[in-house]
C-alpha cells in the first residue's frame, strides 16, 4: 500500500543463547497504514516483544538482526544513528506498556513525569504544565489541574493506565505501540480505554499499533489485524478478513479455541494439540504443520510464501488461493 | 448433601495508618475492610466462580478461606470444622484437603526446587511416608499431562502452560477435597487456557473434587461454574446458579460487567452500559448503595439508605433497591 506509515519486510532477529542461536523473529512482513488501527495478535513467546522492541531499536544486547528492512515514514530505522533514534523515540514513535501499576515513577508526582517528557520542547514550564493537565484531561482525568500534584499510587490502575497514554500521546507521535494497554485491567476498565483510544486515535489521527492476545478486544477496536505464531507473521487482513475469512489454520484454530466465541456452554474447550516449536532448532518447511490439521507433504519440505488472498490479506501458507 | 466449604460473614481487615496517625487524623480508620461479609457454600464436586475486578477482594477472599491471612471475624467451616483463628500448626492437617493454585504460574514455583521436589513436597510437608515420591511424581505428572521426564526441570525451563500444569499436580498431590484456584488462566494464551481448563474438568469429574475459582474472565466462568459470584470492594453484590446470573442478572454492575466482556467479532451488535467514574476507595466508601456512584440507573434513594439482600429464588441472591428485570432497569419511583 502506498499510504503506509510502518512497513516492515523480511524482519529476521536472532538471540544468542547458551543453547545456541535462537530464531524469534523469521522473515517478518507487516504494515501500519497511516492513520490506521492495527492489532498484532500472538499467543506468548510468538515475538510480539521482539518485534516492538526492534521497531524502536531497544533490542536485548544479545540480539541480532540479520535480515529485512523496517521503513517508517520514509526512513530506515535500521540504518539510522543512535541520535537520529534517540530523536525519534518518544516523539515520532511511542509506546504504551503492560502493566500500569510500574510504568510511572513512583516518587515523582504525574505532574513533574508529564513536564519532564516535554524536555525537547522549546515553552515555558507553566506552557508545559498546562499542556500536562489538558493532556490529562483529554484521557478523562477529572479535575486535572489538582492532580498533577498527585503520585501514581494516588490513582486507580485504569487512571494510571489512561496517564500512561495521556504521556504516550503528549509530542503527538505518528505511531503510538500498545503492548497490551488492557490485561492487567477488568472488563469495564479495558472497555473504557479502547474507547477512549479510538477516540484519541481519531483526534490525532496517529497509527496504533496494538498488542494484544484477547481476541474481542482486537476485533472491537482494529482496523487490521496480523496474526503471528512462533515467530513468523502468519496472517495479516483487515478485521473482517481475519475474524469472518481467516485464511491460515492457525488463525482458524486461534479463533476456534476461544471460549467467547463459543455460544454452547462446554467443560470440553477446544486447544491446539501439540507445543510450540523450538526456535533454536526450527523445524524445516512450515512453522505450524506439527499442529496443523490440514499439513501435507510439501508442507514438510518448503516454507510457504507469502501468499495473497485478496488485496491486503495475506497468508503464509501453502493451502492459501489453492481453492481449500 | 452437607456443604463442604460454609463461609459465614468473613471479614478481613487490614491496616493502613498507624495508632498514630490515625489518632493524628481524628477520626480516620486506620483499617479498611478488603473483604466486608461474604457468605457462600461449596459443595462436594461442585465449582464456584468469583468474579470482579481487581481490587474487588478476590485473592483476599481465598487467603483468608485457606488461612494465608487472617480473618477477623466471620467463621470458615471445612466439613463443619472451624478453621477461622486456627494457627498455622493446627491448620496443616486441613491443607491436605483444601489446596490452593496461585495466580502466576512460574513465579508460585520456587525457582530453586526441582518440579519432582516442587510436586512431592506435599507428601513431606505432611508427614507422609508410606510411598514411593518417584513413582507419585510420575504419577501426578502422568495426570496433568506431563511426560516424566520433566521431574528433573526447574521452572525457569517451563512455559507459562507448563507450569500451570505443575501447580496442578502439586495441588492434586494429597488427592483434595477443594482447590482454591486464584485465576487459574491469567497470562496464559487462549489454547492452554483451554487446556488447563478441561484438565481441572476431567480431573473434577473422575476424583470428585470441588473447586473455587476466581477469575475476571467472564467466558471461563460461563463455562466451567454451577454456581458464581460478583464481588465488589469487598462484598458480594450478587450471586447465583450461573446460568441464572448470566441470563438474568438483577445487579446493575453485574449487567455492566457482562455488556463490558468485548465480543471476538468486529460486526457484534454491543448493549454497552457504561459505567461512569471510578472504582471507589476502601478508604472512603460510598454511603448507601456502595455502587451508586458507578450506577446508571441509580435513583435518589441509592445514596442515603444501603440496601439489603434480596433473594430472586432458587440461591441467586442480589444487593440492590431497584434489580433489573429482563435485563432492563424498573420503572423509576414516583418518588
Amino acid at each position: 500500500m502506498a499510504d503506509d506509515l510502518l512497513t516492515i519486510r523480511d524482519l529476521s532477529v536472532d538471540y544468542g543463547t547458551k543453547r545456541g542461536v535462537l530464531h524469534a523473529l523469521r522473515h517478518v512482513n507487516l504494515s501500519v497504514p497511516r492513520g490506521r488501527i492495527v492489532g498484532l495478535v500472538g499467543e506468548s513467546g510468538c515475538g510480539k516483544s521482539t518485534l516492538i522492541s526492534a521497531i524502536i531499536r531497544l533490542l536485548a544486547p544479545n540480539a541480532d538482526v540479520t535480515s529485512g528492512v523496517i521503513e517508517f515514514d520514509g526512513r530506515d530505522l535500521l540504518g539510522l544513528s543512535e541520535d537520529d533514534m534517540r530523536a525519534l523515540r518518544g516523539r515520532e514513535v511511542s509506546m504504551v506498556f503492560q502493566d500500569p501499576m510500574n510504568t510511572h515513577n513512583p516518587v515523582l508526582s504525574i505532574g513533574r513525569q508529564m513536564t519532564d517528557i516535554q524536555y525537547r520542547d522549546d515553552i515555558g514550564a507553566g506552557a508545559k504544565r498546562r499542556r500536562a493537565a489538558g493532556m490529562l484531561g483529554e484521557v478523562g482525568i477529572p479535575d486535572p489541574d489538582s492532580r498533577l500534584g498527585a503520585y501514581a499510587h494516588q490513582f486507580s490502575g485504569g487512571m494510571r493506565q489512561r496517564i500512561a497514554i495521556a504521556m504516550a500521546l503528549m509530542a503527538e507521535p505518528k505511531l503510538l505501540i500498545a503492548d497490551e494497554p488492557t490485561t492487567a485491567l477488568d472488563a469495564t476498565l479495558e472497555v473504557q480505554i479502547i474507547h477512549r483510544l479510538r477516540e484519541l486515535q481519531e483526534q490525532f489521527h496517529c497509527s496504533i499499533l496494538f498488542i494484544s492476545h484477547h481476541l474481542g478486544v482486537i476485533a472491537e477496536l482494529c482496523e487490521y489485524v496480523v496474526v503471528m505464531y512462533a515467530g513468523e507473521v502468519v496472517e495479516q487482513g483487515t478485521v473482517r478478513d481475519i475474524f469472518h475469512n481467516a485464511a491460515h489454520p492457525y488463525t482458524r484454530k486461534l479463533l476456534e479455541c476461544d471460549p467467547g466465541r463459543i455460544r454452547e456452554e462446554t467443560r470440553n474447550l477446544p486447544t491446539i494439540p501439540g507445543e510450540i516449536p523450538d526456535l533454536v532448532d526450527v523445524p524445516e518447511g512450515c512453522i505450524f504443520r506439527e499442529r496443523c490439521p490440514d499439513a501435507f507433504a510439501r508442507c514438510a519440505s518448503d516454507r510457504p510464501d507469502w501468499r495473497e488472498v485478496a488485496a491486503g490479506h495475506h497468508s503464509l501458507c501453502h493451502l492459501t488461493g489453492e481453492g481449500a | 448433601m452437607a456443604a463442604l466449604l460454609e463461609v459465614e460473614d468473613v471479614r478481613v481487615r487490614f491496616r493502613v495508618k498507624s495508632g498514630v496517625s490515625a489518632l493524628i487524623d481524628r477520626g480516620a480508620d486506620p483499617f479498611i475492610e478488603a473483604v466486608a461479609g461474604v457468605s457462600f457454600t461449596v459443595d462436594p464436586g461442585e465449582t464456584v466462580g468469583i468474579v470482579g475486578e481487581s481490587g474487588s477482594g478476590k485473592t483476599t477472599l481465598a487467603r483468608a478461606i485457606t488461612g494465608l491471612v487472617p480473618a477477623q471475624e466471620g467463621s470458615v467451616r471445612f466439613q463443619g470444622a472451624e478453621l477461622r483463628g486456627l494457627k498455622t500448626a493446627d491448620l496443616i492437617p486441613y491443607r491436605k484437603d483444601i489446596s490452593m493454585m496461585f495466580q502466576d504460574p512460574i513465579g508460585s514455583l520456587s525457582p530453586r526446587l526441582s518440579v519432582r521436589s516442587i510436586v512431592t513436597e506435599p507428601f513431606r510437608i505432611q508427614g507422609v511416608k508410606d510411598r514411593d515420591l518417584a513413582a507419585e511424581c510420575t504419577r501426578l505428572l502422568r495426570m496433568v499431562g506431563l511426560p516424566a521426564h520433566f521431574a528433573g526441570r526447574y521452572p525457569y525451563q517451563l512455559s507459562g502452560g507448563q507450569a500451570r500444569r505443575v501447580g496442578v499436580a502439586r495441588a492434586l498431590a494429597l488427592s483434595p477435597k477443594l482447590i482454591v484456584a486464584d485465576e487459574p488462566t491469567a497470562g496464559l494464551d487462549v489454547s492452554v487456557q483451554g487446556e488447563v481448563l478441561n484438565l481441572l474438568a476431567r480431573l473434577q469429574d473422575e476424583l470428585g473434587i470441588a473447586i473455587m475459582i476466581i477469575t475476571h474472565n467472564l467466558n471461563v466462568v460461563r463455562h466451567i461454574t454451577d454456581r458464581m459470584a460478583i464481588m465488589y470492594l469487598g462484598r458480594f453484590v450478587e450471586a447465583g446458579p450461573t446460568r441464572e446470573v448470566f441470563y438474568r442478572p438483577r445487579h446493575p454492575y453485574t449487567l455492566a460487567l457482562l455488556a463490558a466482556n468485548p465480543e471476538p467479532d468486529p460486526d457484534a451488535q454491543l448493549g454497552r452500559i457504561e459505567l461512569s467514574g471510578e472504582v471507589p476507595s476502601l478508604l472512603s466508601r460510598p454511603p448507601g448503595c456502595e455502587f451508586h456512584t458507578r450506577c446508571p440507573f441509580a435513583q435518589g434513594r441509592c445514596s442515603g439508605e444501603a440496601p439489603a439482600q434480596a433473594s430472586a429464588g432458587d440461591g441467586h441472591l442480589y444487593t440492590c433497591h431497584f434489580p433489573l428485570v429482563d435485563g432492563q432497569p424498573p420503572e423509576r419511583d414516583a418518588a
